[in-house]
Formats: C-alpha cells, sequence, structure tokens
C-alpha cells in the first residue's frame, strides 16, 4: 500500500527530532530531581516514569505524522477546525473544572484538554485558509476569516477561561497573517480601532477574569504587594534561578523544588529547579538547543515547497516560540505568571504529545520540502 | 506572496529576545548569585533555639531566690498556599480570633519566621495542641526560658524579675547577639547580672519545607547554661522585714559592715514578679502603675527624706573627731534655744537640763546637739557627713540611685544664693531643713561607723573578690566606742529613745529619728501628713556584724515605729544564721582587710560660719 520512499527516509529531518528528543531528556531528568523526596518519608512520586511513558507515545505519534504527506492536511483542515471548535463548547457544558477553570475533557478513563491539540488544528486550518485566498485577497483577511479564526475561539477560550491558549491562538493569528502578509491600511485599522477600543477591552477583559488571574497581574506589577500569594511564586523563582549562581549546585542538589518552596516546580517553574542545580553554564547549554530548535523551525519555513507548508512551518515554530518565551519570561520574573508549560521541558502528558505531533508536521514539512513525483 | 524578508525578521526578533533571557540570567546568576544562594539557604534551614537554662539565684545561706521553668509558647510557620482556619485555630488555643487574625497580618510578617500565637501556655494545653498536630501541621511549640519566684513579694525589689527583650533593648550592643523576643532580666538583680545568668542559647539546625516541617536534621548546638549567683541577702530576713512592715510603707536597708555585703534590702510595698513572667497583663501592669502607693518605686534607694535625729550618729562623730566637746562636757537643755525670730525646740518640751554625751545621744537632746552644731559649724557637719557616705550615691547600681543632699555654705551660696544662717546650721544639726538621705546612705553611714571608718563599696555578691572599700576616714577608736555606747543606750539604757528594740537574743545598738513632713502647726491631717520614722541600728553592739537603717514612711515616732522592725530584722537574721551554720559559731569567718583603693578623707576648706 505505502511505499516510503528513501529519499523521504534520506531527508528525514533527524535534527529537529534529536533536538526535541534531548529537551524531553533533559526534562526528565528534571522532573526526576524536582519531585524527589527529601526526609524519605513519602515515596518519589511517579511523574518522571509517566513522562517517559508520554515520550514513547509522542515518539510513535510523530513518527506516524510524518508517513503521510502534509499537503493532506489542507483537505481536511475544515473539518478538523469544526471538529475542535465543538471539542472547546463541550468543555463548556461537559468539562471538570480544576482551580476555577473548566479544561478538561473526560471520556471513560481519558481525559485530556482539548486546547493542547486545537492550537495545532487552529494553526492548520488558519494556514490553509489564508493560503487558499485568491490573488485578488492579496494582503486582505476578509471579515469571515477574522471572524472564524480570530474572535470566536478567543470567546470559547476566555469563556473556560484558559488564558493561557487564548494569548497564544491570538499570538499565532498575528504570526501567521504576518507571515502570509497584510496591506498596510488593514494593518494601521486594526492597530487603531485596538488602542481605541483597549480600555474598553480592559475593563471587559478584568472583569471577565478569575480572582487568581487578577492576582497573578497585580503581584506581577508590584510582588512585595501580595508576598504570601502569587508574587511569593516570582520571588521564590527568582531566588531558585539566582541561587544556582554560576556553575549550579549540582544534579540532585537543589533545594528549593524539593523542598516545595518552589510551586509548580516540575510543570510551569521546571526551568528554574534546572537552573538551580546546573547554573547559568547549563542555562546557556539548554537555551542553545531551544535556539537550534528555533532557527531550524525557520529555516524549514523557508526551505518549504509551498504556501501551506511555509504558513504552517512559520505557526508551529511561533507556537514553540511562544511558549517558551512566556514560561522563561514568568520564570524568570520579567512577565506576569501565566500557566504555560515549557515546551518539551515541563511535565504534562497531553502537551508532550501535541508538541510532538506538531514537530511532526514540521519534519513532514522539511522532508518533502522538494517537489517529489512519484 | 509570502517575503522571506518577513522571515529574516523573525530570525533578529529570536536573537533579540535570547540575548535579553541571557542578560537576565546573567543578572540574576552571575551579579546577584550571591545573594539569592543566602536567600535559598535561609529558606532551606530552621534554626530552632534551644534557650540556655538561666542560673539559679541563691541567699547567702544557699536558700534558691528562683526557679526555672519552661515557658511553652505557640508558633504557627506561615502557609503560603493555605490559610489556616482560625475560627478552629482560637478555639484550640483559647484565644480571641481577632487577636490571631491581627497576628497572622501584621505587615512585618515574613513566610519564614514563625509568628508567636501564644505565650505561655500550660503543658496541659501543649498536649492537646501536640494530639491535634496532624489538623494543624504548621503549628509547633517553642521552649522558652521561665522564671518562678518561690518567695513572692519578698526581696522582690532585689531579686528583680524576667521579661520580654523589647524594641529598645534589641538595639543595644549588650543584647545584640539575642534572637527577638528572648526573655531577659528587666528587674533588680535579674537585669544587673543578666549576663552572669543567662547562658549561651543553643540551636537545632534542621531542614525544613516551605511549610516548615522537619525534614532533616542538620545540627545541634547545645545551649549553655548561664553561671549560678550566689547573693549576700538572707531571704530570711528579708521576709521577717517583709512582715514586720505589714501594710506599712518604707525601706529597710541591712549591710554587713566589714564587706559591704547587703543583708537584706527591702522597699515596701513590693510587687508579686510572677505576674510578669507570662507578659504581664495590662490591666496588672495598669494597676502597678497607678497604685498611689507606688509599689514599683525603689524607696531604699529612690526615696529621700530628711534623716531626723537618725543623723546626731554624725553630729557625735564629728563633735568627738573636731574636740568641739568631750565626753563629758555639760550642756544645759531648757527645752529650746533661740536664734533671732526663731526658737528652736527639743522634741522634751520642759528640758533635759544638763546633759552630757551619752545621755544626749540616749535620750536624743536636741539642744545640746543644737549646741555641738553651733560649734562645729554647718562646713564640717557637711566634711564628717559626706566622709560617712552620706550626700552621694552609693553605687549599688541595681537602679538609679537618689543622691540625698548634705548642704554647706558653698552649696547654700551657688544653689540657693544666699548666705548660711546658723538657724540653718540647728536644723542640719538635727538632720532637718535642707538634710536629706537615701535609706541606703543612712545604712551604709552606720556600717561606717560600725567598721571603723572605712566607707564599703555596697554589693549584692557574696564573693571576697566583691570586696572594696570606696574611702577611708580617719577615726579615732575611742570616738567610735564611744558612739557605739550611746547608741546601746539607746536601746538598753532606761530613757532610751527606743527601748522597744531590746533583744534577748542579740544586743542591738540604735538611733531614732523622726524626720517631719510638714511644720508641726499643720500636724493632725491624717496619715499623709503623719512624720516619716527612721531607725539606724548595729547589732551586736560591740562588734557589729550586722548595720542598718529603716525608713517607714508617715510612720510616725522612730521608736515607735521603725525600730522593732529592726529588731524583728536583726533578729532573723542571728537566728538564720545560727541555723546555717548548726549553732556552730565562728563558722562565717568575718571578711578582714577588704582590698580596694582606699581614699583618705580630704581635706576640706574651714570655714568660718556665718553666724
Amino acid at each position: 500500500m505505502f511505499t516510503i520512499d528513501r529519499r523521504l527516509i534520506k531527508n528525514f529531518d533527524w535534527v529537529t527530532l534529536l533536538l526535541i528528543v534531548t529537551l524531553t531528556l533533559i526534562g526528565i531528568l528534571t522532573i526526576y530531581s524536582a519531585t524527589r523526596p527529601v526526609a524519605g518519608v513519602s515515596a518519589h512520586a511517579d511523574f518522571y516514569v509517566k513522562q517517559m511513558v508520554w515520550l514513547m507515545l509522542s515518539l510513535a505519534a510523530l513518527f506516524i505524522v510524518t508517513i503521510f504527506d502534509y499537503s493532506w492536511l489542507q483537505r481536511i483542515a475544515w473539518p478538523l477546525y469544526g471538529a475542535g471548535i465543538i471539542l472547546l463548547i463541550a468543555v463548556l457544558f461537559m468539562g471538570r473544572s480544576t482551580m476555577g477553570a473548566q479544561r478538561w475533557l473526560h471520556f471513560g478513563f481519558i481525559s485530556f484538554q482539548p486546547s493542547e491539540f486545537f492550537r495545532i488544528v487552529f494553526i492548520i486550518a488558519f494556514s490553509s485558509y489564508l493560503a487558499g485566498l485568491g490573488k485578488d485577497k492579496e494582503g486582505n483577511i476578509p471579515l469571515k476569516g477574522i471572524v472564524i479564526f480570530g474572535i470566536l475561539p478567543l470567546v470559547l477560550l476566555i469563556k473556560q477561561p484558559d488564558l493561557g491558549t487564548a494569548i497564544m491562538l491570538m499570538s499565532l493569528f498575528a504570526i501567521i497573517a504576518v507571515t502570509k502578509g497584510i496591506n498596510r491600511r488593514i494593518a494601521t485599522a486594526i492597530i487603531i480601532v485596538g488602542l481605541v477600543a483597549l480600555p474598553f477591552l480592559g475593563e471587559i477583559f478584568w472583569e471577565g477574569l478569575k480572582d487568581y488571574q487578577k492576582n497573578r497581574i497585580v503581584a506581577f506589577m508590584d510582588p512585595q504587594v501580595d508576598p504570601s500569594g502569587i508574587g511569593y511564586h516570582i520571588t521564590q523563582s527568582k531566588i531558585t534561578i539566582g541561587s544556582g549562581e554560576f556553575t549550579g549546585k549540582g544534579y540532585l542538589q537543589g533545594t528549593q523544588g524539593p523542598l516545595r518552596f518552589l510551586p509548580e516546580k516540575h510543570t510551569d517553574f521546571i526551568f528554574a529547579v534546572f537552573a538551580e542545580e546546573w547554573g547559568f553554564l547549563g542555562c546557556i547549554v539548554l537555551l542553545s538547543i531551544y535556539f537550534t530548535l528555533f532557527m531550524r523551525g525557520l529555516d524549514t519555513a523557508v526551505k518549504a515547497k509551498d504556501h501551506i507548508g511555509r504558513l504552517v512551518a512559520i505557526g508551529i515554530t511561533g507556537m514553540f516560540f511562544v511558549y517558551f518565551v512566556v514560561n522563561i519570561g514568568m520564570t524568570l520574573g520579567m512577565m506576569p505568571v501565566v500557566g504555560i508549560p515549557m515546551p518539551f521541558f515541563s511535565y504534562g502528558g497531553t502537551s508532550l504529545l501535541s508538541n510532538f505531533i506538531a514537530a511532526g508536521i514540521l519534519i513532514n514539512i522539511r522532508m518533502r520540502r522538494y517537489e517529489l513525483f512519484y | 506572496m509570502i517575503t522571506k524578508g518577513r522571515i529574516k525578521l523573525a530570525y533578529f526578533l529570536i536573537i533579540a529576545v535570547f540575548a535579553v533571557i541571557c542578560a537576565r540570567l546573567v543578572q540574576l546568576q552571575l551579579f546577584e548569585g550571591d545573594r539569592f544562594r543566602k536567600l535559598s539557604e535561609i529558606n532551606r534551614l530552621k534554626i530552632l533555639s534551644s534557650p540556655a537554662p538561666r542560673g539559679i539565684i541563691y541567699d547567702r545561706n544557699g536558700v534558691a531566690l528562683v526557679k526555672n521553668v519552661p515557658l511553652y509558647s505557640v508558633y504557627i510557620m506561615l502557609d503560603q498556599e493555605r490559610k489556616p482556619n482560625v475560627p478552629e485555630l482560637a478555639s484550640l488555643l483559647g484565644v480571641d480570633s481577632g487577636e490571631i487574625e491581627s497576628k497572622l497580618n501584621r505587615k512585618e510578617n515574613s513566610p519564614f519566621v514563625p509568628v508567636k500565637l501564644k505565650q505561655g501556655v500550660s503543658f496541659q494545653e501543649v498536649a492537646r495542641i501536640e494530639a491535634r498536630r496532624s489538623d494543624f501541621p504548621e503549628l509547633f511549640i517553642q521552649t522558652e526560658v521561665g522564671r518562678e519566684y518561690p518567695f513572692g513579694k519578698v526581696g522582690a525589689h532585689v531579686i528583680g524579675y524576667l521579661g520580654k527583650m523589647n524594641q529598645n533593648q534589641a538595639n543595644m550592643p549588650e543584647y545584640s547577639n539575642l534572637p527577638p523576643e528572648t526573655m531577659i532580666g528587666q528587674w533588680g538583680i535579674e537585669a544587673l547580672y543578666d549576663h552572669h545568668l543567662r547562658g549561651i542559647a543553643g540551636g537545632r539546625v534542621i531542614e525544613v519545607d516551605a511549610l516548615g516541617r522537619e525534614q532533616r536534621f542538620v545540627q545541634d548546638k547545645p545551649a549553655v547554661r548561664g553561671k549560678d549567683l550566689t547573693l549576700s541577702i538572707d531571704i530570711g530576713m528579708q521576709k521577717a522585714v517583709e512582715d514586720a512592715f505589714g501594710p506599712k510603707a518604707g525601706a529597710l536597708v541591712a549591710f554587713k559592715p566589714d564587706t559591704g555585703e547587703v543583708l537584706a534590702l527591702e522597699s515596701m510595698p513590693s510587687f508579686d514578679p510572677n505576674k510578669f513572667i507570662h507578659g504581664i497583663k495590662s490591666e496588672d501592669w495598669k494597676d502597678l502603675m497607678s497604685d498611689k502607693r507606688k509599689p514599683m518605686l525603689n524607696r531604699a534607694l529612690q526615696g529621700q527624706f530628711p534623716p531626723g535625729s537618725t543623723f546626731k550618729v554624725v553630729m557625735v562623730v564629728a563633735a568627738l573627731e573636731e574636740g568641739v566637746v568631750t565626753p563629758d562636757t555639760i550642756i544645759n537643755c531648757s527645752g529650746g534655744i533661740t536664734s533671732g525670730k526663731h526658737t528652736f525646740g527639743c522634741w522634751r518640751k520642759g528640758g533635759h537640763g544638763g546633759v552630757n554625751l551619752h545621755r544626749a545621744i540616749r535620750e536624743s537632746c536636741d539642744v545640746y546637739f543644737y549646741e555641738v552644731g553651733k560649734r562645729l559649724g554647718v562646713n564640717n557637719i557637711h566634711k564628717y557627713a559626706t566622709a560617712l557616705g552620706l550626700g552621694r550615691e552609693t553605687g549599688l547600681g541595681l537602679q538609679k540611685e537618689r543622691s540625698g543632699l548634705i548642704p554647706n555654705t558653698e552649696w547654700k551660696r551657688t544653689k540657693r544664693g544666699g548666705d548660711w544662717y546658723l538657724g540653718e546650721t540647728y536644723n542640719a544639726s538635727i538632720g532637718q531643713g535642707y538634710v536629706a538621705v537615701t535609706p541606703i546612705q543612712l545604712a551604709l553611714m552606720t556600717a561606717t561607723v560600725a567598721n571603723g571608718g572605712r566607707v564599703m563599696q555596697p554589693t549584692f555578691i557574696k564573693d571576697p573578690a566583691e570586696i572594696h572599700v570606696r574611702s577611708t576616714v580617719d577615726l579615732d577608736p575611742d570616738t567610735l566606742r564611744r558612739v557605739m555606747a550611746g547608741m546601746s543606750a539607746v536601746v538598753n539604757e532606761a530613757g532610751g529613745t527606743a527601748r522597744v528594740a531590746a533583744s534577748s537574743i542579740v544586743k542591738i545598738g540604735g538611733k531614732t529619728g523622726t524626720a517631719q513632713v510638714v511644720s508641726k502647726h499643720k500636724q493632725g491631717g491624717g496619715e499623709r501628713f503623719m512624720d516619716h520614722a527612721w531607725f539606724v541600728a548595729v547589732a551586736p553592739d560591740d562588734k557589729p556584724e550586722v548595720a542598718l537603717a529603716v525608713f517607714v514612711e508617715h510612720g510616725g515616732h522612730g521608736g515607735s515605729a521603725a525600730a522593732p522592725i529592726a529588731k524583728k530584722a536583726i533578729e532573723a537574721y542571728f537566728i538564720n544564721k545560727k541555723k546555717a551554720t548548726g549553732g556552730h559559731q565562728a563558722a562565717e569567718q568575718p571578711v578582714k582587710a577588704a582590698v580596694g583603693h582606699p581614699e583618705a578623707i580630704q581635706g576640706m576648706e574651714q570655714e568660718e560660719d556665718q553666724d
């Protein structure tokens, strides 16, 4: 049935695969350290084992994704997007709420966050939509596109509320649209309308926020206001990172995570745990891996054989980059606390799986960058 | 349609973002890394101080005056993620929820310093809290130094009490290395010898998690017990004094004349130091402060009054040393003498007739001493009074002392701006007018006369190394013999003014004094206007082991109000001494030849009285 061209195997993007597997393995080591028991009273939490299992599943998913030519995506983009929107609506009605937000869907023993996969679906669908626009729409996004890809998902996500994914989608919308090219008139119009609406939006936005979200923003503006609340997270994160100094305290020698001073140590704040144990040198190595990954992603976009490939590649690379920046910015105390994981590095099965699928698409685009004829 | 230029822009954007992240890492890890490393250490380690047991204070006979008792306090480690259930906490501790709420929400609270919720919980309460530990993992009990004062009010002014270190004290250099809220001596010996008694607190260093839960034991530094202290005071004597005073206000100071050791120092009314241990309740403190009888005032050191006729002891010494009278000089007392418009009466309206020195002391004839004073002149009186220890602080150090006042012409001219009048000499001669002393000064003067002219440095410590002579006055042994004989007669001979003080246990000598509060014609207005009663005493009268002064505020006559207290105090001392030494005499070696830097009395400028 399937004949896989040997040239495809030859062109397989082993570099990207190596980078993300390396990141995930370093992540697992760090999760192991962050969750180790200190007094020997409790057993070692099995997060690192779970993450290894998820890595296996994710690798499998990645290889499956690379088998099919990505141009096939264009054909299923609309149904995929429709399903994604339906799932987001379903979460609002059937979702289980944790921490005041409904994000999870439960099907028997499987539970997952639809928004984790929706971001990929969004990239594919929006890219596909823009790529399919005729020449006459050059530099222009019809109102229909803005409503379907801009406003609709945003409303659904804020309703959950899932601030992190909402910000993410807005960023992706902008990144993909700018890459596609929008004319100066539309860009200016959007900026002017945005500026005028900002105070009102801000008002509506603020009122729509849950208390914990308001606290995060207040705490970021002035960490001293609420030392026992969210500002505490920022302060502790800075202490954790700073105490690593140049060479770090050494692997399994960090104290902030295991002693529970650092919250969310194996998920959102895992970079801090890594920085404590490996110091400035370790951070530079880790940052280099991410940097190479993003550069590789851009290169894939440049070399992509068609518009949709280019837009999707940019969208996925942009998604990784925005996640990375928002997470590390929060950990370093430079941005508000938004519960966004570090891609490939933080603990979290759904997130890891969806990131591997996204990386698989990226690899797919790169390995099919030459026009192939069967 | 998709320009590769836009993607080039993305390269620069990514590079810029990485540059910012690296700069931030340089700032946090390299520039501020040292500070954050220290913060993470504090985060990790909790130092639980284990208080040092305080040294025990003993009296001269080895009776323990204080008891160490553990003082349990409940602390809470503030939880970052979970606020404690305040109403449940309140019912567990038996404290008002509002109080807990305010303690938890204090601005200065830090996530790593536990907050003290309740001080001084009983052992039963500790057990109850421990039993519910799983419900309140963030609570823990800290043991602190507590004291119990088994003798309560007796000797409270001397022993003092412990209390929490306050903010001002925390800034003082001598307390700089103590943790906040440490219990330190706040009054009396507890405060004066705090450093000696305190010891060095130990510490257990424990690795804790963010909730303060102990994870691992790091190190242990055992506490060093404070040193014990043996005082010179006799608690039995103090007790006798306390009983003898009853409801009256006043003070008693008793010295061992040879050494300057304080045998007893009482100021009445007293206070109960046990009330201060758990942090005095505000209403108790208000009561103490608003009490008109001023229990917190140490009258022995801070009460300053005219000495009345007890001053005649000084007059006798001065008169014999200066040779203005001989023991056989007879002065006729007709009940008073006049100077200008004023009449200076003798306390005995009809007069004593012709009196010699011995009778003048025994019967406290005022006219005799008016004449002696006239012959001496006020500057000679001043010279001997100050040489014997009056008119200046004794340097006991327990508390701020008042200096008293012994006037001379120089003082009158500079301070009051005027000439000295003979009438003022007459007043000074019987310890009235400008003359003012504190009870401890008067006791020291008595001790100086009793030991032959050495003004000792008063001390509370029973230790030969603590014995110092402040100054000496060269006195003729015959002078001293005459003074002692006269004082003995006051108590033991017919006609003496303090016959009530005669004891079957030991032969006491003394001198009464009555200090006018207001001039005679205003008297009779109730206790507020009654005279102050004085009595100075020595015992035994031939070779004194005790020299004391009693002051009874508004007590009336010295013979009737003050002398009986002195008698009971002296008797208690000798009974205790006999008990402590098992009835064997001379078990207690009198400490002789005191060391120090004796300074001879300064030759004073003699100035003629302007009579």
